[in-house]
């Protein structure tokens, strides 16, 4: 029976049935546009005039326009249903538009999205069902409709898309070997677009995805920054604009995430000489679990949106438009990908290291990749309370926070906080891996303080979970509480400036070079250093009472998610970028591309935090010209602006370079570390000969040390 | 020796630089602005802060001169740390840059258990040093101070209200309304609640800030050092009207409060007054202890627009609804309009931003003024209409 489907859905017939729906999907949109446009009054009466010409009487374009627009969207329904379905039985493979509507009805992606629709529309019937046996009207958009039918549409996504098929077949006892390369007929490349278990390619589906969606949250930006740019409402309303400032806020929480699953998953493995991640299938479900999740965000812009901000706080939850559930929902599926991921991250690391590799023989960024696993393993469920908390008192009339029955506002922001403000660590711990991997290879010097920086790593991720009320300093909660939270606050800076002044001992008397990553190292330093000092003067309680909720907070908490995320990972992803293509980049771009985003961050932030001393408010789609602030806000627009535009000119470079540019070559960069030792880019289990570790991972400058070296083969016995 | 000339290059750059940033973040925060900016700086700390570059807006309350004293402390350590790190960064950047043909790798240094303990215990005092001083000066802000005066402040779905039940004897009429009245130097203490959602109250030049929450009491606590008219904004996300949740707090000397006290507890009862009279003051003042906004927040008497439709010429005016549909504001259509603000609104207006319950406001209200002067029976919604009819439009 299981083997069945599984053989069904992997036929010619079932491709060209999704491949169908997909055409049928976008044909109905085409035909719902021109049925939109073609039956305005204004455009019957045109045709009418035009008619006129050609002596057609009125009352005939009355009966037979509708008729007639109503059979073109009928043929243009049909035609995208025969083309989607034909290209899905390989027929037009002579065309390039014909191959590209194959291999995208093919894709993971669009099997999983029609399976997410066909869940959706069954939770939602399946909630109608109550609700008419009930009394109640059949109403699809019913908020408990939403609800369930979202949350459905996501396992619809991953059973369609076929992440859960392995597990299937277990359950029906079958055999199923791990399928290493593209699927059956299929060219190389389009491993990339289905379920595949290889931690390099989900770790190159993590980036592409991090990064389209770092675009969409960054149009959010640019939108509400344009806005912002002049006092009054410019071109947005006041709930556009809140729905808009709330998704951003999300929408890069998830592209961070899978950044952060993107580094993780493609160099951990490599880093301690493993063939794969210790659970491939469990990784690949953790990359395709966030896909549908970030829908899910982007659903609930769409039914409404929210205007609570990421944070989501009750009562205004459950106060505001329904977008808020779908919201709360894709964050909660995506804690998932978190879990699974932190889980398999911690194993690998555990059980699967190169024989010699003690913990402190690690490569420093494989300690941070395990700090960072260990907050996401332990604190992600917290936030799955509180959401689920919010959703269950909108959805099923239970009580939680609402203190018109009794329920607790401020229990909502503990709960939330205790896992969100970890979570920040989650984000910044591996990038700051990346600055400490990264300087030893530039400076030709060995990491000053190995042991300390890999220790305050997890002196971090110890601290992070002790200092969650400081966000809540002005929420009301009792005084004995914030003192003991405002002194765990401070002490979070002991570890932090452990590691600066590590780096900075490192880069003394180093011979640097200024290579696109180093640069990108360099500047993470300033940025971070930027968030970094800019942190005390919100954990005093006394000052924070001013600065709370004010743009200093949004200009300090945007210079610690770039210094310890955008920056080292456009560091990364410049650093990697020949191991993974085989190719240089442009260094050209990549130094123009630095030199567009420092300043323009650095004039952002300080005009953030500035603006926000003054008296503007965090969250507002208005402020007082009184202030005397636009001149600065203005400044703020130029430089998103001026980031965004460099990001595109990044995109650019990588598109293309791995076409034009020369090859790269084994080591490029002359680095110890065990992938460059290995061919690029790197052959489907990392290393055809198993390495052993002999030496210490950063000891350049030192004559004749040895970090790895091919391990002796087994005795054949 | 050449070591040690680089340790003394760099010093000297770092402490160069920590005075020039701390000039450089005074320029950066030190906009002219606001009703703070002819405050007289009689005390020390005052004009040090000021002359420190810190802070705009000027401080208008007691507590604001302990607090920028600290934010002055701080901003010299964030002066300090960005030229310390940045100095040493910039520094290595240049002094050791790779020399042209120089292709061997730099010294081989892994570390130093001295520097290593240093720089984690000197950090470790000076951060307990700073959660010290922040305990101290928090201590001090909570602290009762004696003569208090309370003002219940309640906050709502995009709006404040003040009452000041300690006068309660001064008058006939409760001392209450959508303006915040402040006696100079005269301590205050907050008693804050939200009726519907999390508000924050924030008037920046008094430096202290207090979230008010639905279903409990916060207190907040300070005392007002300077005449002059602030803006108390809003500062937790509240939905829609969130940027303009504001209201105005007025900072005037003890006489002119006192007479303020006494001139709207004596206010003339509701049930002597003219229908029009009663209308005026209402869509002034707003609705009693129920705290629903007045309407004057959002609808204007002169023809500006607000948040919602002007009143100048608005009785028997007619128009166009955002469904198309025609509408003549006669007595039914206005009545609906208050008690079902979502049921018609008016083309170029959204739904949602008028404030939903007066449907229940109303009748507390009048119920309310009843109880108070007994024997009159109170139209709210009838006064109202009589006020709008006053209002008409001059060609």
């Amino acid at each position: 029976m299981m083997l069945a489907i599984v053989r069904f859905a992997r036929s010619r017939a079932a491709h060209a049935i999704v491949s169908g729906i997909v055409g049928a999907t976008i044909g109905g949109i085409f035909a719902w546009i021109l049925r939109t446009v073609l039956l305005t009054e204004g455009m019957i009466n045109a045709v009418k005039f035009l008619s006129g010409f050609a002596l057609i009487p009125g009352e005939a374009i009355d009966t037979f326009h509708p008729i007639l627009v109503n059979v073109l969207a009928a043929v243009i329904f049909a035609v995208h249903v025969m083309v989607g379905a034909g290209s899905g039985m390989g027929l037009f493979q002579d065309s390039r538009m014909g191959r590209f509507m194959y291999y995208a009805g093919a894709s993971t992606y669009a099997w999983g999205l029609v399976g997410q629709v066909i869940f959706w529309l069954e939770g939602a019937l399946l909630v109608n069902l109550f609700r008419v046996w009930s009394g109640e009207p059949f109403d699809l958009m019913a908020e408990s409709a939403l609800v369930l039918g979202a949350f459905f549409s996501v396992v619809g996504f991953l059973i369609v898309g076929g992440v859960m098929t392995d597990w299937f077949l277990w359950i029906g006892g079958h055999e199923t070997p791990l399928h290493h390369g593209a699927p059956e007929g299929m060219p190389e490349w389009f491993r990339y677009f289905s379920v595949d278990v290889n931690h390099k390619v989900i770790g190159i589906q993590y980036g592409f995805t991090s990064l389209f969606v770092l675009l969409v949250g960054g149009i959010f930006a640019i939108l509400f920054r344009l806005e912002l740019s002049a006092p009054g409402l410019q071109f947005l309303e006041a709930d556009q604009y809140n729905t808009l400032f709330s998704a951003h806020g999300i929408v890069m929480i998830v592209s961070i995430l899978l950044g952060v699953g993107a580094m993780v998953n493609y160099l951990a493995p490599v880093m301690i000489g493993a063939a794969d991640m210790a659970f491939p299938r469990l990784n690949a479900f953790s990359y395709w679990v966030g896909f549908p999740s970030f829908l899910l965000i982007l659903a609930g812009m769409a039914v409404g949106g929210w205007d609570t901000g990421w944070v989501g706080y009750s009562p205004l939850a459950l106060r505001t438009a329904v977008g808020v559930q779908l919201f709360m929902l894709g964050f909660y599926m995506s804690g998932f990908s978190s879990i699974a991921s932190a889980i398999n991250t911690i194993v690998t690391t555990a059980y699967m290291r190169a024989k010699g590799m003690s913990l402190f023989r690690m490569p420093i960024f494989v300690w941070a990749a395990l700090a960072t696993s260990l907050i996401q393993f332990t604190a992600t469920q917290t936030v799955g309370v509180a959401l689920t908390m919010t959703i269950a008192e909108r959805a099923l009339d239970l009580t939680f926070f609402n203190p018109e029955n009794g329920g607790n506002p401020v229990l909502y922001q503990h709960i939330f906080w205790f896992y969100s403000h970890p979570a920040v660590y989650v984000f910044i711990l591996p990038g700051l891996g990346i600055i400490s991997e990264l300087l030893p290879v530039f400076t030709r010097k060995p990491l000053f303080g190995y042991r300390w920086i890999a220790l305050s790593s997890l002196g971090i991720a110890l601290v992070g979970f002790l200092v969650w009320a400081h966000h809540m300093f002005t929420s009301g909660m009792a005084d004995t509480l914030r003192v003991p939270f405002m002194i765990t606050t401070m002490l979070v800076a002991v570890p932090t400036g452990v590691k600066f002044f590590s780096w900075i001992a490192t880069l003394w008397e180093g011979k640097m070079t200024f290579e696109t990553p180093m640069l990108f190292t360099l500047g993470a330093i300033s940025v971070f250093l930027i968030g970094g000092i800019s942190g005390p003067i919100l954990g005093t309680i006394p000052t924070d009472l001013h600065l709370h909720d004010s743009y200093w907070v949004v200009g300090h908490f945007h210079a610690t998610m770039f210094g310890g995320f955008i920056f080292p990972f456009c560091a990364a992803m410049y650093y990697w970028y020949p191991k993974i293509t085989g190719h240089m980049y442009k260094e050209s771009l990549g130094k123009l591309h630095f030199w567009l985003m420092v300043p323009g961050f650095w004039v952002m932030s300080f005009g953030q935090m500035s603006v926000g001393v003054i008296g503007m408010r965090r969250r507002i789609s208005d402020y007082d010209p009184a202030l005397g602030i636009q001149g600065t806000h203005v400044l703020i627009t130029i430089a998103a602006l001026v980031i965004g535009w460099s990001i595109l000119i990044m995109i650019y470079n990588f598109a293309v370079s791995a076409r034009t540019e020369p090859v790269a070559g084994r080591n490029p960069w002359g680095s110890r570390s065990p992938e460059w030792q290995a061919p690029s880019p790197l052959p489907e289990f990392n290393f055809d000969v198993p390495f052993e570790v002999v030496g210490d991972p950063y000891d350049y400058g030192l004559e004749d040390a040895i970090y790895t070296q091919a391990a002796p083969a087994p005795s054949g016995d | 020796m050449r070591k040690a000339n680089h340790f003394i290059n760099v010093g000297l750059i770092i402490v160069v630089s920590t005075f020039i940033l701390r000039l450089v973040f005074g320029w950066m925060f030190q906009l002219p602005y606001g009703p703070g900016a002819e405050a007289d700086l009689d005390t020390l700390p005052e004009r040090l802060s000021v002359f420190m570059g810190f802070v705009r807006p000027l401080p208008a309350s007691a507590e604001s001169v302990a607090i920028d004293v600290m934010f002055n402390w701080h901003f010299w350590m964030i002066a300090f740390l960005f030229a310390l790190i940045m100095g040493l960064m910039l520094y290595s950047v240049f002094a050791f840059r790779r020399k042209e043909g120089d292709d061997t790798d730099a010294p081989h240094i892994h570390g130093n258990t001295a520097l290593e303990i240093a720089w984690t215990v000197i950090p470790i005092i000076v951060v307990l040093g700073f959660g010290g001083y922040g305990w101290v000066e928090l201590n001090r802000l909570i602290t009762p101070k004696p003569d208090e005066m309370t003002i219940q402040v309640t906050a709502f779905q995009w709006g404040w209200s003040f009452n000041y039940p300690e006068e309660v004897d001064a008058g006939p009429s409760p001392v209450r309304g959508p303006v915040m009245m402040l006696a100079v130097d005269q301590p205050v203490l907050l008693e804050m609640n939200a009726t519907d959602v999390l508000h924050a109250f924030w008037v920046p030049e008094f430096r202290v800030k207090q979230d008010l929450v639905p279903g409990r009491t916060t207190y907040l606590r300070f005392t007002p050092t300077d005449v002059g008219d602030y803006v108390l904004r809003c500062a937790e996300i509240c939905g829609s009207g969130h940027a303009n949740m504001l209201a105005s707090v007025r900072v005037v000397s003890q006489a002119e409060f006192d007479e303020w006290v006494i001139a709207t507890a004596t206010t003339e009862p509701y049930s002597t007054m003219t229908a029009e009279a009663r209308g005026e003051r209402i869509y002034r003042e707003g609705f009693g202890a129920t705290g629903a906004p007045s309407c004057a927040g959002c609808h204007s008497v002169d023809g500006s627009v607000i948040n919602g439709p002007t009143w100048l010429g608005i009785y028997e005016k007619t128009g166009t609804l955002d469904d198309g549909s025609t509408y003549i504001a006669d007595d039914e259509y206005i009545r609906n309009s208050i008690l079902n603000p979502n049921d018609q609104i008016v083309e170029g207006f959204n739904a949602n931003v008028m404030y939903q319950t007066y449907a229940e406001a109303i009748p507390a209200f009048e119920a309310e003024i009843e109880g108070l002067e007994g024997d009159f029976d109170f139209d709210v919604i009838a006064d109202l209409i009589a006020f709008m009819q006053t209002l008409e439009a001059t060609e």
